[in-house]
């Protein structure tokens, strides 16, 4: 084997969460290597762990031990102020319940990360209307969150998160709170993602039937990752 | 789009607690800006006192009298430029509600002396040459609609008996800090009655007031003034006029403090009530500022949103409540224009407001912000859904 690199590397991880005085093992000894270009989906029941290792690859949790590594660069050593101007320009977020702001139209709402960047408001109007009609929403630019549905809304976020270009983008439950035609039509657009633009998505859920559109489908149980998963190629 | 742009959409998401909450900063302006009006107006004598003036009185009390001999001895004294005197008369217009300040004076070196009591010239040589003259403000003049030639009756308390002057002029004040609610007429008319009525109480005057050549030297010319009557039947007091007006405030000192005190405890109750709602406000907001923070806005950031919502806030609040302040002003002005002559909101009173709604918007979002930043980000989405 040469010295393959990967876009997300997790070595010898544990996470565990302080209950009073009793400490709860969440993670145990992840290790897992993830391509670029890869659409992966971890599944397990609630509680075994899939949201907070994601929260972990994402930089929005800190790991008791190990190392993260992703697009080579060891997050695990970080400090807040770093890992947040980290995520600003390398991890996109689509969250089970879109978290779009209410107060700001669905255009606000994707220029928002633009506005940590350095980019002028021609270019950020650019980049936004890009990215809108990328999720095929350019209609709705100045629609606000509760003028959308789950779907539109939910494409909202995705274009949200694809507008730094990040190195991954993380799903939390992306369809969860969708029905089952706006579900397909937000797996659909994943995977436009991944075919057509390279992007890499980890991908947390319960339903099967979204887990089936992932390349690789991986499974936590009680905090361990299973060691043979399943490939969809 | 600019964090500005956020921060007033946020503030307008809940449009009735926003709204009552400008209201309440507002009220609580108003009332702090009366409050520190009410305590200029108190010191508005200290206020137009000059520094070139020296009051002398009886160092017993202001009550007794001093010999009128003293003006010449003063008079000599090196730095003292002119003298002039007074006595506080006590008169009541028709009834003891009508009160205003009523006193008498040597009027050619009084009017020399105090330059920031404009009289009209035709008028004021008719009042030198009246002995019965009398000189009155604008302000009473306007309230008891009184005429050139008018002849106003005063009842005397410390002078007995029903004294008449003829109305011969109207001062106006050089500037807002000048009482205009005075009265005053020649000392002579008094002391003439009196030679004859109560001969022992004639030729004695209430306090001297002394112009002085050189303000830097005010304290070694009081001196000077207090050693020349040592030992004498009517030892003196001589202070600077600030010193002098500012005894009278300490009368009645635990009143300016007592205001004083309801002025703050005013700021500190809106201050609670802006917290409350920047805390509600954060409460409700604790997820959305985990997605900023999870979109890499950092604690910077989510400082700038909270801070700049409660400043804007109470920005709003303070700028409706100084607008409020001068019609407000007006209003207690004109009803209580007897006991505070001199009622303007100053540019300090401003200041005041403006510092103190910066303080109270600034405090307010302390703790919401130490709240939010300190979050965890994935205890903050848990709040989502």
């Amino acid at each position: 084997m040469g010295n393959k690199t990967f876009i997300v590397e997790i070595k010898n991880l544990f996470k565990s969460y302080r209950r009073g005085n009793q400490i709860l093992p969440v993670l145990k000894d992840i290790n897992l290597d993830i391509d670029e270009g890869e659409f992966l989906a971890l599944m397990g029941p609630s509680g075994s762990g899939k949201t907070t290792l994601l929260n972990l690859i994402a930089g929005i949790d800190r790991a008791d031990s190990g190392t993260i590594i992703v697009g080579g660069i060891e997050i695990t050593s970080l400090s807040e102020t770093e890992l947040a101007g980290w995520r600003a320009y390398n991890v996109g977020f689509i969250f089970q319940f879109y978290n779009l702001i209410p107060v700001l139209t669905a255009y606000e709402n994707v220029e928002l990360p633009l506005l940590l960047t350095n980019l002028s408001k021609k270019e950020r109007r650019e980049h936004v209307e890009i990215a809108l009609r990328l999720v095929n929403l350019e209609d709705r630019m100045d629609h606000y969150p509760g003028q959308l549905s789950g779907g539109q809304q939910q494409r909202v976020a995705i274009a949200r998160a694809i507008i730094t270009d990040p190195t991954i983008l993380v799903a939390d439950e992306p369809t969860g709170d969708l029905d089952r035609d706006s579900a397909v039509e937000i797996l659909g657009l994943m995977e436009r993602l991944v075919h057509e633009l390279g992007k890499t998505i980890i991908m947390v859920t319960h339903d099967p039937r979204a887990a089936k559109k992932a390349h690789i489908i991986m499974h936590l149980d009680k905090g361990v990752l299973n060691a043979h998963p399943q490939n969809h190629y | 789009m600019h964090i500005l742009k956020i921060i007033t959409k946020n503030a307008l998401r809940h449009k009735l607690r926003t709204f009552l909450t400008i209201l309440g900063v507002a009220i609580a302006i108003l009332a702090f800006g009366l409050l520190r009006t009410v305590i200029s107006a108190w010191y508005a004598g200290v206020e137009a006192s000059s520094a070139s003036r020296l009051v002398t009185r009886n160092s017993i009390s202001l009550i007794f009298p001093l010999p009128l001999s003293y003006k010449d001895k003063i008079r000599q004294i090196d730095g003292v430029k002119l003298v002039s005197f007074g006595n506080w008369f006590g008169g009541i217009y028709i009834d003891e509600k009508n009160f205003f300040a009523n006193y008498a004076v040597e009027p050619k070196g009084y009017l020399t002396l105090y330059p920031e009591i404009i009289i009209p010239e035709d008028q004021k040589k008719a009042f030198l040459q009246d002995r019965k003259g009398a000189v009155a403000g604008r302000i009473l003049i306007e309230k008891y609609r009184w005429k050139i030639g008018d002849i106003i009756t005063l009842k005397g308390t410390i002078f007995p008996g029903e004294w008449d002057f003829v109305l011969r002029g109207i001062y106006t004040g050089r500037d807002k800090t000048v009482d205009e609610s005075a009265f005053f007429f020649q000392w002579d008319y008094i002391n003439e009655t009196m030679k004859k009525t109560t001969p022992l109480r004639a030729d004695q005057v209430g306090w001297y007031m002394i112009g002085i050549t050189n303000p830097n030297l005010a304290a070694d010319v009081a001196v000077r003034i207090d050693k020349t009557f040592k030992n004498s039947l009517a030892e003196t007091l001589t202070e600077t006029e600030k010193a002098f007006q500012l005894g009278f405030i300490s009368m009645t000192e635990a009143i300016v403090i007592a205001i004083k005190l309801v002025s703050f405890v005013v700021i500190f109750i809106i201050m609670v009530v802006v917290a409350n709602t920047m805390a509600m406000t954060a409460r409700e907001r604790i997820g959305e500022y985990a997605v900023f923070k999870t979109l890499g806005f950092g604690g910077w950031h989510i400082a700038r949103l909270i801070f700049g919502e409660s400043l804007l806030i109470s920005l709003i609040g303070c700028i409706l409540g100084i607008v409020l302040t001068f019609p407000a002003a007006d209003i207690f002005s004109s009803s209580l224009r007897t006991y505070f002559p001199v009622f303007n909101v100053a540019t300090k009173t401003i200041y005041m407001d403006i510092g103190a709604s910066v303080l109270v918007g600034s405090v307010a979002a302390v703790f919401p912000t130490w709240r939010a930043i300190k979050i965890r980000i994935a205890d903050g989405l848990r709040r989502i859904g």
